[in-house]
């Protein structure tokens, strides 16, 4: 007997959500399980007191986003273009206080 | 009741099958589409969150200090007006610096640890620096220093994998070598990190450093949480040029299907309408083909996006991530996930394009079969 089409899609659909609910719960799994290493994690950031994720390795001021310069989104010329890619993901970091430039 | 569901159904999928290669198009091209922007917002907020939950054990505030407009090193004699601060329970100098390795063209991040520092002679590695240099415990690892004259050190330890958002480029050094290395005078720190009683005093100590030493600059705590914050909201650089060009994408998208049916279309709801079809047979087929199509791309790009983002590493993003730098740390995001953010996208995505759908089709169902169909 042929399928119905509506069976298939339907049944598509239920697959997808399906996998879903599978990711949800790999989701929820993988939080739960790198409690360790982020408690590990969190300890070094203590210890060695950082400030910063290494994310961006290329420039002084994208490997450290929060204590960089204000003036160093473009480093020595203020009207120069961005000179490094990871420069176009970043903004200046957010001051409230302090005797900035 | 379901019977006729089933069999509008049934009906709507021959209708879009009937024009496999555009409506197989438009579900690729709407399936890229949320694919993309659910990528961005799983990356992003994820990397939010590991920033925000790692972050918020950085130093209370950091104590720098400005010359001519850019980072100066402190001088330690600041630690004592600093500590006579009502609410300051410690503070330590910072030393840190960079250092960039012309042969294989990275830079690294120097630092000496406040305790189980490095005997002298040996430093402790990430592991990104482990793998670029092809160093393991027991090597040895030469830098030139800042007079010129290279300086050798032993590989004490790498620093664990999982720990490279943190550490990847960071060489942990004694403050004798580090000293000795970068020439900085033993009367100064690169900067000073202050921890405080109560956190709500936090901008209160920070002004009184401001106003003891007016060219300090003091970073708090919560500054450092916010930059992150901002630097990877959607609001922010690329992933707003990016999220532009995906809503444009769709904007275009939606408009063309609410303009207008083709005439093939119009000719197919006359025909339904002439053997006996009612205007709302026409609109339930219509809200099922717009919900097959939309549902179908929104479920297979956001499943897509997941597998992407958390278990193929965002490898997509990795070029422009990466950018110039040659040390990039390998890391796996925890999927912190932001239910919020994927309502969102749905409201954005399949909403409006089921919308888009009904209402052409809408016009041409009230209008007499035989105007349309001519």
């Amino acid at each position: 007997m042929r399928v119905r089409r509506s069976t298939l899609f339907l049944g598509t659909l239920g697959g997808l959500l399906l996998l879903c609910a599978g990711l949800l719960l790999h989701a929820s799994s993988t939080v739960r399980n790198s409690q360790r290493r982020l408690s590990a994690n969190a300890s070094l950031v203590r210890r060695l007191a950082l400030t910063d994720l290494c994310l961006f390795t290329e420039a002084s001021y994208t490997r450290h986003l929060a204590t960089s310069d204000l003036s160093s989104a473009f480093q020595e010329t203020p009207m120069s273009l961005e000179h490094f890619p990871s420069g176009a993901l970043v903004q200046p970091p957010v001051r409230t206080s302090g005797t900035s430039p | 009741m379901i019977r006729r569901q089933r069999h509008i159904l049934d009906f709507t999928i021959s209708s879009l099958l009937r024009q496999k290669g555009k409506n197989g198009g438009l579900l690729l091209v709407y399936g890229v589409i949320v694919f993309v922007v659910a990528s961005i917002l799983l990356f992003t907020h994820a990397l939010r969150r590991e920033a925000e939950l790692l972050l918020r054990d950085a130093p209370e505030i950091v104590v720098q200090r400005t010359l001519a407009g850019r980072h100066h090193p402190v001088p330690i004699a600041w630690m004592e007006r600093v500590g006579e601060i009502n609410g300051v329970t410690s503070l330590r100098p910072r030393l840190w610096g960079y250092h960039y390795d012309p042969l294989i063209r990275a830079n690294f991040t120097l630092l000496v640890p406040a305790e189980n520092q490095p005997p002298a002679g040996s430093v402790d590695i990430g592991a990104g620096v482990s793998k670029i240099r092809g160093a393991h415990p027991g090597d040895i690892m030469v830098f030139p220093g800042h007079d010129g004259v290279a300086r050798s050190f032993a590989v004490r330890e790498v620093l664990s994998g999982d720990s490279q958002l943190l550490t990847g480029d960071l060489v942990l050094l004694s403050e004798n070598d580090y000293r000795d290395f970068s020439g900085l005078p033993s009367g100064q720190a690169t900067d000073l990190a202050v921890t405080v009683r109560n956190p709500k005093e936090l901008g209160t100590i920070a002004e009184k450093i401001t106003r003891i030493y007016p060219d300090s600059r003091p970073i708090q705590r919560s500054e450092i949480l916010r930059t992150y914050d901002a630097a990877f909201s959607w609001r922010s650089g690329l992933l707003l040029v990016i999220f532009s060009a995906a809503a444009l994408a769709f904007a275009i998208f939606a408009w063309d299907k609410a303009t207008g049916l083709s005439a093939d279309q119009r000719r197919e709801i006359g025909i339904l309408k002439a053997i006996g079809w009612e205007t709302s047979d026409v609109m339930l087929m219509k809200c099922w083909e717009g919900s097959v199509i939309s549902l179908t791309a929104f479920l297979a790009g956001v499943i897509l996006a997941y597998l992407h983002v958390f278990l193929g590493s965002a490898s997509l993003f990795a070029p422009v991530l990466k950018g110039w730098s040659t040390l990039y740390p390998a890391f796996r995001l925890t999927p912190y996930l932001d239910f919020g953010e994927i309502v969102v996208l749905f409201l954005l995505t399949v909403v409006p394009y089921t919308v888009a759908t009904i209402v052409p089709s809408w016009r041409a169902a009230v209008t007499d079969p035989d105007q349309v169909m001519r």
